[in-house]
């Protein structure tokens, strides 16, 4: 088993590079997608409502495969790791305007409504009243997302990414053992799930208050 | 009215419920602590005390939703700690009313109250609604028959928890603050239907705020407080001469600021 | 653009029959989750600490395991050491213990919202705990987890598409036959991401907010 276990781990930088890159550009994207969807002038809302449903409406393959292997007949080559970051950043931006949305209007309006009276332009009230807050109620789906990207990163395997799961299939046409390197590889993504889980957990005990 | 005068010669006709020395703890907290007491037949017992009393505990460990950690409770001359798996079939003789209702929202009324009979107590379908029927009707909710809980008020609501509880015919009515999630104009609609049953001499246990109740139809009142019984006696006792010292407080605070309702609005009495 | 529609009519009915394949791998996944995940969660919820210690790391290990590794796993891995497995069961079985992770989850919440005065309510007229299981709480708990359990169904959908890995002809295999055959990468992708579109979003949407008036009607006890 020690044998490939090497090989697995490289494989398994390569997942996490994928994974927290993905995270972030989905953060800005989520972020953005909720903002302008909830504050947005009508246009600008459409466009994001629009972004979020078509992204969560279509499965992460048909995504990968149109950026990857669609995108060349318009023009635009990417190689096959930054096609994968693209396509995670775009799902995972999706479901994180959802979760940003939610929190943001759990907040509630009376929180707007003091911030405005008090005399603040809308959009410093958003950003120094409704999105710290928002920011706050939303980590909990949030770190759900971050923790579990490394489990959706495993669809980069398909277009050729050297990530945890190509390793693992190179591995087993080494060896030819496939039930116990898919079990080995299993446990290594429940490990650093549950360990990313657990992080973040942590960060949101030491964060979390009560909102209004 | 007061205890009917009655000779008996052997306690266990007429004591359907004995608490013995019953204690129970939620954790590491003493909830109650050695309380007993007994419930004669056909009469109505009335538990009051603050809140955190431990009263609410003390009635889920008399039907056993709750075993007591140490004591017992007698059903008549059943010792039901010691029933071991056939506890559901006592626990049916005892009915139960709760503050919240807890109606079961996914049936309608009349299924509600036949549920019961239906399946505890596996009679057939017709004789199930025959006696369900009949239970909706002494609550006066036999127009309501179809409609859901989401579909009714607080005080129907707890009507309907009433004609559940009565379908299945038990022994003894175990009431937790029927009242006390009601609006104002809502308690008097339950307060009559348990003033009806008291009159037809249903054994009752009722934890409840409503002295004016407790005086027109309890033959004992228990006074609770910090988990053990402080007081008993009858309500002309209770209410005239109470010896302890935190009896007297806590009548007087109660019927202050509450009148004899023990309601922090004004509730009616039908 | 005189291309795509060429090739969008001509090819469109050959992806279009992969909907069924799609649909039923939907439908047997969900349910292996579903007869996985409900004796879960009520064990979980009403069982003993083993129990809920075991349904924990269950559903944590079916959440964090990617489908992908799962359906390799059931594949490849079976049939080298045990027997041959058709595609469509290993995605079914692969796809289902994924969601079985999910359900649980799902109905675990669903009896807790529920409340522990309804089981107070049926045992105290004489239900055991399984009776008031049976007739009381599953039934409330499944009309409440209605708009997650959409959620999931929405899910599976879209996580079928990984079934082509394994030569199942759904949707997305099918996309990729297109795409072999006239060479042009683009247009299949799009068209099936429009199908897959069609079939997601209504689902969502409707079982939503027909499940969120449900289970409004629900709190109403």
């Amino acid at each position: 088993m020690l044998e490939y276990l090497g090989d697995l781990l490289q494989g398994l930088v390569i997942t996490l590079e994928l994974s927290f890159t993905a995270l972030a550009i989905g953060s800005v994207l989520g972020l953005l997608a909720a903002l302008a969807r909830i504050y947005g002038a009508r246009p600008v809302s459409y466009v994001a409502n629009s972004y979020i449903e078509l992204i969560r409406g279509t499965p992460l393959t048909v995504q990968l495969f149109i950026i990857y292997f669609g995108l060349p007949a318009l023009g635009l080559l990417f190689s096959p790791t930054f096609s994968a970051i693209v396509a995670l950043g775009i799902n995972s931006g999706a479901y994180q305007a959802e979760y940003f949305r939610g929190a943001i209007e759990s907040i509630g309006s009376g929180q707007m409504e003091a911030a405005l009276s008090v005399g603040m332009t809308r959009i410093q009230a958003v950003w120094r009243v409704i999105l710290p807050q928002a920011l706050r109620l939303a980590l909990p789906s949030w770190s759900n997302e971050a923790a579990y990207l490394p489990k959706y990163s495993s669809v980069a395997f398909l277009v050729t990414v050297p990530e945890l799961l190509a390793r693992a299939k190179a591995a087993i046409a080494y060896n030819l053992k496939p039930m116990e390197v898919y079990m080995v590889v299993g446990v290594i993504y429940l490990v650093v799930i549950a360990s990313l889980s657990k992080v973040l957990d942590i960060v949101y005990e030491k964060y979390k208050f009560t909102v209004e | 009215m007061g205890r009917k005068e009655e000779e008996v010669a052997d306690w266990r006709l007429t004591r359907v419920v004995s608490v013995q020395d019953v204690w129970k703890c939620y954790g590491k907290v003493e909830v109650v602590k050695g309380v007993s007491f007994d419930v004669e037949e056909g009469t109505t017992t009335v538990i009051f005390g603050p809140s955190g009393a431990g009263k609410s505990t003390l009635l889920r460990c008399i039907n056993m939703l709750h075993p007591p950690d140490r004591g017992t409770i007698f059903l008549r001359d059943v010792d039901l700690m010691k029933v071991g798996s056939k506890i559901n079939y006592y626990r049916s003789k005892f009915g139960m009313v709760f503050q919240h209702f807890n109606l079961f929202s996914h049936m309608t009324v009349l299924d509600n109250v036949s549920i019961g009979p239906r399946i505890v107590k596996k009679l057939p379908e017709d004789e199930a609604k025959r006696i369900a029927l009949e239970a909706i009707d002494k609550v006066r909710m036999r127009d309501w028959c179809s409609h859901h809980p989401s579909q009714l008020s607080g005080g129907q609501k707890q009507r309907v928890g009433i004609a559940r509880a009565l379908a299945m015919d038990p022994d003894v009515l175990l009431f937790d603050e029927p009242t006390s999630a009601l609006d104002a104009e809502l308690i008097g609609e339950v307060l009559q239907t348990m003033l009806d049953l008291a009159k037809e001499r249903k054994t009752m246990i009722c934890v409840t705020h409503e002295l004016g109740f407790a005086r027109s139809v309890a033959s004992e009142m228990i006074f609770m407080d910090g988990g053990t019984v402080v007081e008993t006696g009858s309500p002309d006792h209770i209410f005239t001469n109470p010896q302890n010292d935190r009896t007297r407080k806590f009548l007087s605070r109660l019927t202050e600021l509450y009148g004899l309702h023990g309601n922090k609005k004004e509730s009616r009495m039908a | 653009m005189f291309s795509f529609f060429e090739i969008a009519l001509s090819h469109i009915l050959f992806m279009i029959e992969g909907l069924p394949v799609t649909l039923g791998l939907t439908a047997c996944g969900l349910s292996v989750g579903f007869v996985i995940g409900l004796p879960l969660a009520i064990l979980r919820v009403y069982g003993k600490t083993a129990g809920k210690l075991f349904v924990a790391v269950f559903e944590r290990t079916m959440r964090s395991i990617p489908p992908l590794v799962l359906i390799f796993l059931f594949y490849f891995g079976i049939q080298t050491t045990l027997f041959e497995v058709p595609g469509l069961f290993a995605v079914a079985v692969a796809l289902g213990l994924c969601s079985s992770g999910y359900q649980s989850q799902i109905f675990r919440g669903a009896l807790e919202s529920i409340g522990t005065g309804q089981m107070d309510a049926a045992r105290s007229l004489g239900m055991s705990k399984l009776q008031a299981i049976r007739f009381i709480m599953a039934p409330q708990a499944l009309r409440f987890a209605l708009p997650s359990w959409a959620n999931e169904l929405a899910t599976m959908i879209k996580d079928t598409s990984l079934a082509f890995v394994v030569g199942v002809a759904e949707l997305m295999r099918r996309a990729d036959y297109v795409r072999a055959a006239t060479f042009d990468p683009l247009t299949p992708f799009v068209l099936v991401a429009g199908i897959y579109f069609v079939i997601v979003f209504p689902v969502t949407r409707i079982a939503g907010t027909w499940g969120e008036k449900r289970k409004r009607l629900l709190t109403g006890a």
